[in-house]
């Protein structure tokens, strides 16, 4: 018999089928999510006692149908409403037709679905907030602690994205095609996001936080699937593999962070460095160049050097400056001045930084101070960058990055 | 964090009416910001008389009435907001009604993560 874990795990994938599917015979997505939740709670109660149902998705989409018809009944003032879903289609009518008649539609919802949770109208936050309950099946609960919130303000924050929804017309259907590439991209947006919550290196919550970068990188899988020619879709899912791989080596024992020239590379990850490599390999020889792909290519060139000494930088520099091209973000050239460093001396890093120094968007950040102080220590000059790691500590606003440049300062 | 700064003075100096009009404010953004699901959580300190400042020297702790800064100004209250980006902060900061009498400052919070350098 299926245990607790394969059941969470199954709930999870049939999750955004039978929202899709409801939403498309029924309309109402706020309606529908809600009663999805209450389905998946009691098959979260009831199989690991009873056994999982021979159609589970079936199971989930007739209990759900039936809490959103006593939905729809319990309000006296929705009254139309419920006439206009009973007429549609009712609950029996919606099963009896069967897994035959619903199947080709399967992938097809959770595609859309992930489209309506990204709608444009959303701030990014509901967008994150919504895609992980309504498509990757999380609970307000386990959302809420992932992004260290209040439950009741996480609560807010989704009822609140499901009303925009609603108030945008929700119509459940795919966006047309000339609006698709758009919303493809923000779709692979929230997703990058929901990783780098999980990602970004953490020391006191760190279970809560992995659990993140893995539904990120099992929805972009499934976006995978779905969209297999595309390359940006494979190119975010390579990218999220060969990071997610240097996981283990990331952190010392003490929660501290360890830069990646330190880092011990027996840790990391070489399955999923294997996969993503191929992935990128291949999205590059047979698609359309994109950021993400070209990012994923760097991240490959890191993932596959023995020893850090080993990097191919000009490599790195030459992908740096194609991805300059295609994305207009100032943290590109900062990383670029890191690898011109390491490729041709810190001198020319350094004349790439000052370039920076009178944009707006990164001349406060304290990642240009960092990287300033990085490469005057290469250059031998020690004063000036102690007082930019001073700097970089004093502006960052994450405690163990203080604690790391704070450390480099003291070393000079 | 929204710190809403204050001083007695021109507390003192508003009109009935105008302290009316800032509780509605203030009730109004609070119920918008909960809305959006951005509000963290939000409050208004009692009066600066009525702060202790606890200090620990060599092991023994002194407690003193009054606050630890002397100056005529004192944080009056405090809003934890959720925000994009700054821009965001500082457009909220400037709907408090106390940031036309007296001033409010924005400032980010100690995350517990970081990137990896």
């Amino acid at each position: 018999m299926s245990g607790p874990a394969e059941i969470e795990h199954l709930l999870r994938e049939l999750a955004p089928q039978v929202l899709g599917a409801l939403v498309r015979h029924y309309g109402h997505f706020d309606l529908c999510e809600d009663a999805v939740q209450e389905a998946l709670l009691a098959a979260a109660l009831q199989w690991p006692e009873e056994g999982v149902p021979e159609s589970a998705r079936g199971w989930l989409i007739r209990v759900a149908s039936r809490r959103l018809m006593d939905q729809l009944r319990s309000e006296t003032a929705r009254r139309k409403r419920e006439e206009s879903a009973a007429n549609l289609a009712g609950p029996d009518e919606l099963v009896a037709a069967g897994p035959d008649v619903d199947k080709p539609d399967e992938s097809d919802d959770t595609l859309t679905l992930l489209f309506l949770c990204c709608h444009p109208s959303l701030s990014p936050a509901s967008q994150i907030a919504l895609t992980l309950r309504a498509v990757g099946g999380l609970t307000t609960a386990q959302i809420a602690h992932a992004f260290l919130v209040p439950e009741a303000t996480m609560a807010q924050r989704i009822s609140r994205a499901k009303r925009s929804i609603k108030n945008a017309g929700s119509s459940f259907e795919m966006p047309p095609e000339e609006e698709r590439d758009e919303r493809l991209g923000a779709v692979l947006h929230v997703l990058y996001l929901i990783f780098n919550e999980g990602y970004t290196a953490s020391s006191g919550a760190e279970l809560q936080r992995a659990e993140l970068t893995t539904e990120a990188i099992r929805l972009v899988r499934a976006v995978q699937r779905l969209l297999p020619d595309d390359g940006e879709v494979a190119g975010l899912l390579a990218l999220m593999l060969l990071t997610d791989a240097r996981r283990a080596a990331r952190t010392g024992a003490d929660g501290s962070l360890v830069p990646l020239a330190d880092q011990d590379r027996s840790l990391w990850n070489t399955e999923a460095i294997v996969e993503g490599e191929a992935m990128v390999t291949d999205a590059l020889s047979r698609t359309r160049l994109g950021p993400y792909q070209i990012q994923a290519a760097i991240a490959a060139i890191h993932a596959t050097a023995a020893k850090a000494e080993d990097t191919d930088w000009p490599q790195i520099v030459v992908l740096y400056r194609v991805l300059e091209r295609v994305s207009d973000n100032p943290m590109v050239r900062l990383n670029q001045a890191v690898a011109v460093a390491m490729a041709s001396g810190p001198k020319e890093g350094l004349t790439l930084l000052e370039s920076l120094e009178s944009d707006g968007r990164v001349s406060a950040h304290h990642r240009l101070n960092a990287v300033r102080a990085h490469l005057l220590e290469m250059a031998g000059d020690t004063e000036a960058a102690k007082a930019d790691y001073l700097l970089a500590a004093r502006r960052t606003t994450s405690t163990p990055e203080q604690r790391y440049l704070q450390e480099r300062a003291s070393r000079l | 964090m929204l710190l809403i700064y204050s001083n007695q003075e021109s507390w003192d100096s508003l009109s009935a009416d105008q302290r009316d009009g800032m509780s509605r404010a203030h009730a109004s953004l609070s119920a918008e910001l909960a809305e959006s699901g951005q509000l963290v959580s939000a409050a208004g300190l009692a009066d600066p008389i009525t702060t202790t400042t606890v200090q620990v020297r060599d092991g023994v702790r002194t407690t003193t009435d009054g606050p630890f800064a002397e100056a005529k100004e004192h944080l009056a209250g405090y809003y934890l907001v959720e925000c994009d980006d700054l821009d965001q902060a500082i457009a909220y900061a400037a709907r408090m009604p106390d940031a036309e009498y007296v001033a409010v400052e924005v400032r980010p919070v100690m995350v517990d993560a970081g990137l990896e350098m």
